[in-house]
């Protein structure tokens, strides 16, 4: 898998899934990005480096998911005081936050007049760019606040509704601005950015068989899926092949991450639409998954299961019947739920179309996963780009036409079904083998991509190798990114009291988005 | 209806003993709900509120909260519940490092609970900041921000040990009574 010339320009790029690359200058930034938009492709996700330790100046990086690969565009800002790109949120709005994010960790700028800081929210100087070789990382700045000018509505009886960053409930922090009259929604503004840990920069500092520990904590919920994307970009790259038992324990342990996700989700969205006994059930449901979990992985959640080469342990003896046995428990326990859920029409009736996103909206937003199929949008990975052992498991894509909460809760069902289905071929086939392979040190300045479908739809790393086993630069995406915009079309319309059900209907990483 | 019903029937009650204290003081395994009701009754004259930060957590550790309200565990039962309003908390439980970016809600947060006030800084990053250290965007642990009682190791802390960590600091002062 050695990168090779495919023609003058495009370059095949390490990943497991098939990657190019291409250059381009400041005027094919645009049009690459005019002819990609045009053919359908939709922007995965976009980020910046700092070169300028190689001669290179700054560099942004734009990775597009096409029919049947990733493409990535790279332009180079060389010899500019003050650098800048063209913007790409006209062609692609999901660019938007990026650009403001990739602006406030490197002061790389674009053409756009929205340059209201997104990560930054006063917790370090204006003009310290903390992801700039020149910055050290472990500096700390005292706090001085910023007023953030949301958009604000105007008329007769219009008055706003400001919430969080602290929320009512057990979640994660963010600030969300209503524009109202009376209960109904006219404008719904997002703040995220609270729970910015600097993963990015921490990366740097880590040598390239540490990194997927902290790749597992950039979202916890999402820990196997990123974990693994880290691990695949740095195997793709030492062109380490794993073992196809290897391969399967990520994929169950993948799956069970998904089913998790689904059955707490389930449960609360009955809790949210006052169905206290679906999350009664659904939540135990959940308990018995991780209790398994915690019998066969050795942990209720794998932030250390997915290593460099393959997987940290095998299954115990035990673990086959009992997972059999859970499987065929949750199945026949959901499917009871599902008519229940089904029949009830007083819950029928805030998750009808409450939260409604219509298919052309979605596509023009570049929504993604689970939320994107809710809308019609035909996209998972495992289908569309599948990757091993996905290549020999012939998943069947859940998609669903009504765009609303019913229809995110259908998709859940559905996907249930199908990742228990899964996690029982995956249980079948090849149970032994070696775990783990050797991944030797790689050379610097490789750069490789893993991308999985988690379960809320493509997660991606991005690595870029350093001297000495070290990490030039590492790049990690949720697919939050792409469907936080999405709630805020979503919502209008519909009142005050049906937002927490709307919100969680998306369940979104603040986390993985915040970085 | 007919299935709802004949649902919550054949699941029957699942509500687990409390887990074990950590000192070995005139504990076994497995403590009866009642006293520890009794207890905090004593106490409090009601249920003990907890309001629950983020300052920077992954999402790992709420989702281990959020289990406690599933029916093994039952928090509720107990006489524990989660507000929505640091002013009616008795408890604060921070999860993650603390970001700079909710340096300052956390501590309004806390200066917004009447005293006495209880600080449980839960997982590894409540800790110590673990994985994510001091940075240029995070303090580190909570206890960088504000007073903490008592820390929760784990990542994320399951849920026995998160109750466990809750009734250790509540215990010493019901046994006075």
């Amino acid at each position: 898998m050695a990168a090779e010339k495919t023609d003058e320009q495009q370059v095949k790029m390490f990943g497991n899934l098939a990657c190019s690359r291409i250059r381009v200058d400041r005027e094919g930034w645009i049009s690459t990005a005019e002819q990609l938009s045009e053919s359908g492709a939709r922007l995965l996700t976009l980020w910046g480096t700092d070169d300028r330790d190689q001669a290179g100046g700054f560099r942004i990086d734009a990775a597009y998911l096409l029919s049947d690969s990733v493409l990535v565009v790279e332009h180079r800002m060389v010899d500019e005081g003050e650098p800048w790109y063209p913007s790409l949120a006209g062609l692609f709005p999901v660019a938007l936050r990026m650009q403001r994010a990739a602006y406030d960790l490197l002061g790389i700028s674009t053409n756009e007049s929205d340059d209201r800081g997104w990560l930054r929210h006063g917790g370090w100087p204006q003009m310290v760019f903390p992801l700039r070789r020149d910055v050290d990382g472990s500096q700390q700045y005292p706090v001085v606040s910023q007023p953030y000018s949301f958009v604000s509505v105007e008329g007769d009886g219009v008055h706003e509704i400001s919430v969080g960053p602290v929320h009512a409930g057990t979640i994660e922090p963010g600030n969300f601005r209503f524009s109202v009259v009376g209960e109904k929604v006219l404008r719904l503004e997002e703040r995220l950015g609270y729970t910015h840990k600097g993963v990015a920069k921490l990366f740097e500092s880590l040598t390239q068989h540490t990194g997927h520990r902290l790749a597992a904590r950039v979202s916890g919920d999402s820990a196997i899926a990123f974990s693994w994307a880290y691990c695949a970009a740095l195997e793709a790259i030492t062109t380490t092949t794993c073992s196809a038992r290897a391969l399967a324990l990520r994929a169950l342990a993948l799956e069970h991450e998904r089913l998790a996700n689904h059955l707490g989700d389930l449960g609360s969205l009955g809790n949210d639409a006052g169905f206290a006994f679906g999350f009664t059930h659904f939540s135990k449901l959940k308990e018995d998954l991780l209790r398994a979990n915690s019998v066969v992985f050795g942990a209720r959640y794998l932030m250390a299961f997915v290593v460099p080469g393959g997987v940290a342990a095998d299954l115990n003896t035990e673990a086959r019947s009992l997972l059999l046995e859970l499987y065929d428990a949750l199945e026949t326990s959901v499917i009871n739920l599902r008519t229940i859920y089904d029949n009830h029409a007083g819950l029928q009736d805030r998750f009808r179309e409450a939260g409604r996103l219509d298919r052309s909206t979605a596509k023009r937003l570049g929504a993604i996963g689970l939320a994107g199929r809710a809308s019609g949008l035909a996209c998972d990975l495992r289908v569309d780009h599948p990757w091993a052992p996905y290549t020999s498991l012939a998943v069947t894509m859940m998609t669903q036409k009504g765009g609303d909460v019913a229809a995110r809760v259908q998709i859940r069902f559905d996907e249930v079904v199908e990742s228990l289905r899964l996690c029982r071929a995956l249980l079948t086939e090849n149970d032994s083998g070696v775990i783990q392979a050797t991944v030797p040190t790689a050379q610097s300045n490789q750069l490789g991509m893993g991308i999985i479908e988690g379960w809320r739809g493509p997660v991606a790393v991005v690595l870029e190798t350093g001297r000495d086993g070290g990490i030039h630069r590492c790049h990690t995406h949720d697919p939050s990114w792409q469907n936080w915009p999405l709630i805020e079309h979503a919502i209008i319309g519909d009142i005050v009291p049906d937002f927490p059900l709307i919100n969680k209907s998306f369940n979104l990483s603040y986390s993985g988005q915040d970085g | 209806m007919w299935n709802t019903l004949s649902r919550m029937l054949r699941t029957g009650l699942l509500t687990e003993p409390l887990p074990k204290l950590s000192e070995a003081r005139s504990v076994v395994e497995g403590l009866p709900l009642e006293p520890m009701q009794q207890n905090l009754l004593n106490i409090l004259g009601r249920a003990l509120c907890i309001r629950h930060v983020d300052a920077g957590s992954c999402n790992g550790c709420e989702l281990e909260i959020q289990a406690l309200g599933n029916p093994y565990y039952n928090i509720e039962g107990v006489g524990i519940k989660f507000v929505a309003s640091p002013r009616h908390a008795d408890l604060l439980l921070v999860t993650g490092p603390v970001s700079v970016n909710m340096e300052e809600a956390l501590r309004r947060t806390y200066e917004a609970m009447p005293e006495p006030k209880l600080v449980i800084a839960l997982g590894d990053c409540g800790a110590c900041g673990a994985a994510f250290g001091s940075s240029y965007a995070s303090r580190g642990g909570v206890s960088n921000a504000i007073p903490v009682d008592k820390t929760v190791a784990g990542c994320p802390p399951s849920p026995p040990e998160i109750l466990r960590a809750i009734l250790d600091l509540i215990r010493p002062a019901a046994d006075e009574v």
